[in-house]
């Protein structure tokens, strides 16, 4: 009995606790999508281990706690994520390259001018297509082909913060100094895991970079830049 | 009779090169003028593929019967990190951001900007200082308040440079939004990008300052030198 009350008042700290995020890159970032199987945590995009390659890294489902929760948690088939390439400079998806899972399968399509851009898409069937089995917590799964790699599964969260302190800080009051110092901080995300969905793909196949939107805003000598994001999309 | 004779071997002579031309043809195969091996994008049914190039050992899985139809539609979004839940200020902005077009995004501008504000009242407040006397302060990058929420607003995607170093914001070598890599500490560089000013170091908790250019915490042992796929396995209880 004492263990169930216990029980009952620590996992209602844990739901208070979550109710009150307020940042986290982009791990739970608005109600509508928070704790479901369509929130994006993080983008990552650099220079791969070979220079003339791209990799793009996407993470959702954050907050993933070891053991159970992390080995429980699978992409949904009814979510295509989309990683969205403007190769223009007008902030419209010229590539993309999407990824949605079916069976133990994540399937590639792209990249390829999509049939339609904005918040409504379909799956690109006709485009260049890929795949890799998921990856599971003991099993590491990758494939090449075309000159891309392909993963798919739960990762470590590269993303670190004090999460904790952060909405303290916000508050101002609670937090008149501000951000602790090192040794006192603490990252909230050391010791969690996401889904990650990673490609590496030559530059070749992206097509040639605008001019660096920082300009437009006075920031000058900037080199031309893709411009990127990663969109979640649900089957209606 | 002999007209019968002659066009008989004239027929028959007509097969046995034509014999010769299909051998020949067949000898082509062979020697690998055409089909050296069974490849997985050669266009025909080969090797222990399911069908044409898909299925079996070599080859990717056959997506034939597999349904993707149907209409996708946008729930969530992410360009740079943080931005969304930093600058919208509250939940019904959220979400609305998250399913607004980066090209329809005028409106959120304003918005940004005075949550930014917002945030320097609050150590207004905390520092016994009138909130009208503790503004933002052009940035780093020599950004507004108006141009630094502008590009956050209207262009929240991540630049993303093919050639060259690619890095939200490396200190050492100056090179800025042309990535963002594992590594990167975006709290830290957003936080300095908010509450530095123009030397990145207003508000950094010396000389009577309130720390709120770094959180404090750094990657910790997180190793992000392994290679594909770059990041760890799962933390196992």
């Amino acid at each position: 009995m004492k263990k169930t009350k216990l029980f009952i008042a620590v996992g209602g700290m844990v739901l208070l606790g979550f109710s009150i995020f307020l940042v986290s890159a982009d791990h739970i970032d608005a109600p509508n999508v928070s704790g479901t199987t369509t929130d994006l945590a993080d983008l990552f995009a650099f220079e791969g281990d070979n220079p003339n390659n791209t990799v793009f890294i996407a993470t959702l489902q954050g907050i993933l706690t070891p053991g159970i929760v992390t080995e429980n948690a699978i992409f949904d088939e009814d979510v295509l994520i989309e990683f969205n390439i403007d190769n223009t400079g007008d902030f419209i998806e010229d590539l993309v390259i999407q990824a949605i899972k079916r069976g133990d399968t994540m399937y590639f399509f792209g990249p390829a001018s999509p049939s339609q851009t904005g918040l409504s898409s379909e799956v690109l069937t006709f485009a260049n297509r890929n795949s890799v089995k998921i990856s599971t917590v003991d099993n590491l799964e990758i494939s090449n082909n075309d000159g891309m790699t392909f993963f798919a599964g739960p990762r470590r969260d590269a993303f670190y913060m004090d999460l904790n302190r952060f909405n303290d800080v916000i508050t101002g009051a609670v937090a008149p100094d501000g951000f602790l110092p090192p040794g006192e901080a603490s990252d909230f995300f050391e010791n969690l895991n996401t889904l990650a969905i990673v490609i590496e793909i030559p530059n070749s196949m992206l097509g040639t970079p605008p001019a660096h939107v920082g300009g437009e805003l006075g920031i000058s000598g900037l080199p031309p830049a893709y411009n990127v994001w990663i969109s979640a999309k649900r089957k209606q | 009779m002999i007209k019968m004779t002659t066009f008989k071997i004239k027929i028959l002579f007509i097969a046995f090169c034509s014999t010769l031309l299909f051998v020949q043809c067949v000898d082509d195969d062979d020697n690998g003028n055409v089909i050296e091996q069974e490849t997985c994008d050669d266009g025909i049914l080969n090797g222990d593929e399911e069908d044409i190039d898909c299925g079996g050992t070599a080859c990717e899985p056959c997506i034939v019967g597999i349904e993707f139809g149907g209409t996708y539609l946008q729930e969530d979004m992410i360009g740079r990190p943080a931005i969304n839940t930093v600058f919208s200020g509250s939940n019904a902005v959220k979400n609305d951001f998250n399913i607004t077009l980066i090209t329809d995004r005028a409106s959120f501008q304003p918005i940004f900007e005075a949550t930014l504000e917002a945030y320097h009242d609050i150590y207004a407040v905390a520092l016994g200082i009138p909130i009208e006397d503790l503004d933002y302060e052009t940035n780093i990058l020599g950004l507004d308040a108006f141009n630094f929420t502008s590009l956050l607003a209207f262009f929240d995607t991540l630049q993303v440079a093919p050639n060259g170093q690619t890095t939200y914001f490396d200190l050492n070598t100056g090179v800025v939004l042309t990535g963002r890599t594992l590594a990167d500490d975006a709290i830290d560089i957003s936080l300095m990008l908010m509450f530095g000013g123009k030397s990145g170091t207003r508000f950094d908790g010396n000389n009577g300052t309130p720390q709120l250019t770094s959180d404090g915490v750094d990657s910790g042992d997180r190793d992000f030198t392994l290679p594909f796929p770059y990041l760890e396995t799962p933390i196992s209880e």
